[in-house]
């Protein structure tokens, strides 16, 4: 490593500029505490590397976190000079309109069916990818394709496929005797044609996590148990289920904190109604910001998204340790 | 062995789940090459007539064409933004010294579990206050940074020996020099992870576009849709047409890059 420090040092040197050992004390205090950090070139080095993004986080995701707390307790158009502190009447506002209870609920409900909806039958469709012989990438693919379309390019298919008349799902109820519902216009079967297209949308992600999970068991486990004389849906549930549980969790954690912050697909699908039985929060703080001009109210709507995502995320390091996953250097 | 009686069944309900699961697709794909007058005839899944007008007319009644480049340059910058900064700042994470290093990474992460709504207002504000509402700089640059893409580079940098840096670095490279030569080629497999997730996310995105433009020359893809089938929203073919535009450079994508956004999902559940 000497000779690491030594070359380190001199490319430094030779590579000149750099602020001048000349000067008032601080400069001399600035340019040798430089010289202590930058052996290796490593300051200079780490400025260029990390600075850009640090920059830009710092412009376009710290800052606006400072700022979106002080938005949280104005009043504000956006344009006037005029921004009186109300402190926290926004949330108040929203609250007692009837509209943020509304959304929180909403939120909630789409958010837990499509969560477990998703992981439940990912884990059924993963266990049965799982015991196939042959095709199983195949499988993988197809049901991961919806994770990776466009959001709102199948939105405007589901639409369609959900009109009342011609859509292909009522046609196809039809043909078994049942007069299918307005789904899209109805209070009753919005939301959960929402959380249906939800479901569709997220299911494949589930099925690759669990899939992996699964290659991750040891096949002697398996035997093992056949040879106890264990049936099939004993293995399942005694060794499998048990050795899926951490999996389960983070995918239903990671599922709800995804949920909580739905948008392009109610937007496209039924713009929160009717009657705001889909109007998911993060429709109410669109409509605030860009339709209403209430920035006030929007930013304290993105604090309650934060406050959810938060709680869950506590949940998570509860669960999993603090730290234990990702924080820690 | 007991399981090979059961094989018929499995796929059996696999493939269900599958034609489930590929209808609405398939459905796009067959109403985008119906005559008009024949959309509303069911139920044709597999396409028997291909009326390919569809497709022309629906890039005539709006500027799809002019959509997909926005998109198209919308994406790449952001591609190509994420995978360069990610690698450098991961990699000096990595392997730099510097004061402050534990702390900034620590802030990179914390900014991971900040919801984008949080921050929405207040980064369109400021992005008002740049001058850059209706531009291609507005579309980018605030989304130049993955702090998960940070995170996943410094956990592949801190994997990789760094025996061949040391090698550069005695032969007289600078740090810098050793990052762009040395360490980043060597990461490519981790790099097209992060690439894939950032075209992605880009390509498909809604909200961002949705409240940074207003100018139609400036919509994307995505957005471009959105409107249409606010205005065109009785036209099934022109629809159809256009959501399998709009969605088809994501499906390539997938099936390019599949490996490596299955193992970017099994090393973080990429978010």
């Amino acid at each position: 490593m000497a000779e690491l420090t030594e070359t380190g040092q001199r490319t430094l040197r030779s590579s000149g500029g750099g602020p001048s050992s000349d000067g008032p004390p601080l400069a001399q205090g600035l340019f040798s505490w430089y010289r202590r950090n930058n052996r290796l070139g490593d300051l200079s080095a780490a400025a260029v590397l990390v600075g850009p993004a640090l920059l830009i986080l710092g412009v376009f995701t710290v800052w606006p976190i400072v700022y979106s707390g002080y938005l949280a307790l104005v009043e504000w158009d956006g344009l006037s000079a005029d921004r009186p502190f109300v402190w926290f009447d926004n949330f108040a506002r929203l609250w007692d309109s009837g509209e943020l209870p509304t959304s929180i609920k909403v939120t909630l409900l789409y958010t837990v069916a499509v969560a477990v909806g998703s992981v439940a039958i990912g884990l059924a469709v993963a266990l049965m990818i799982d015991r196939v012989t042959r095709g199983r990438t195949w499988y993988r693919a197809v049901y991961f394709l919806p994770a990776v379309t466009a959001t709102v390019a199948v939105s405007v298919v589901w639409r369609l496929l959900l009109d009342p008349g011609s859509g292909y799902v009522n046609v196809a109820l039809r043909e078994v005797g049942i007069q299918g519902p307005n789904w899209l216009r109805s209070t009753t079967w919005a939301l959960p044609a929402v959380i249906g297209v939800g479901i569709w949308k997220h299911l494949g992600f589930n099925v690759v996590v669990f899939l992996a999970g699964l290659q991750a068991i040891p096949k002697d486990v398996f035997e093992a148990s056949a040879v106890d004389g264990a049936g099939e849906w004993k293995t399942i549930r005694s060794i499998l289920l048990p050795l899926l549980a951490p999996i389960t969790l983070l995918l239903l954690i990671m599922g709800v904190i995804n949920g909580f912050l739905v948008f392009d697909q109610v937007f496209i699908l039924t713009e929160g109604g009717p009657l705001g039985t889909t109007d998911v929060l993060g429709l109410l703080l669109y409509r605030h910001a860009f339709r209403f001009f209430d920035l006030g109210g929007a930013a304290a709507v993105g604090w309650v998204m934060f406050g959810l995502v938060a709680s869950i995320t506590l949940v998570q390091w509860r669960v999993y340790g603090a730290g234990a996953r990702g924080v820690g250097s | 062995m007991r399981v090979a009686y059961r094989q018929p069944t499995l796929h059996l309900l696999l493939l269900v789940g599958a034609f489930l699961i590929l209808l609405p697709l398939l459905w796009m794909l067959t109403t985008s090459l119906k005559s008009p007058g024949d959309v509303h005839i069911p139920p044709y899944l597999i396409p028997v007539t291909f009326d390919w007008s569809n497709y022309s007319r629906a890039f005539a009644a709006d500027d799809f064409p002019r959509f997909y480049v926005n998109s198209a340059v919308m994406t790449g910058g952001i591609v190509a933004g994420q995978v360069l900064l990610s690698s450098a700042a991961g990699y000096a994470f990595a392997r730099l010294r510097f004061p402050g290093r534990g702390l900034l990474f620590g802030l990179v992460l914390a900014t991971m579990m900040m919801p984008v709504y949080v921050t929405l207002v207040p980064s369109y504000l400021i992005v008002r206050t740049l001058g850059w509402l209706d531009s291609y700089t507005g579309l980018i640059v605030p989304r130049l940074v993955s702090p998960f893409g940070i995170f996943l580079m410094r956990q592949y940098y801190l994997s990789l020996s760094s025996d061949f840096e040391e090698a550069a670095m005695i032969d007289g490279a600078s740090r810098l020099r050793v990052w762009w030569s040395v360490a980043l080629p060597m990461s490519v497999p981790a790099l097209a992870t992060i690439g894939i997730f950032a075209f992605l996310f880009s390509w498909n995105d809604l909200l961002w576009p949705l409240i940074i433009t207003t100018d139609p020359d400036l919509r994307t893809v995505q957005l471009g849709l959105a409107m249409f089938s606010g205005r065109y929203g009785t036209q099934w073919t022109l629809l159809a047409a256009g959501s399998l535009v709009a969605t088809l450079p994501a499906i390539i994508a997938y099936l390019v890059g599949q490996r490596w956004l299955v193992r970017g999902i099994a090393l973080g559940a990429g978010r």
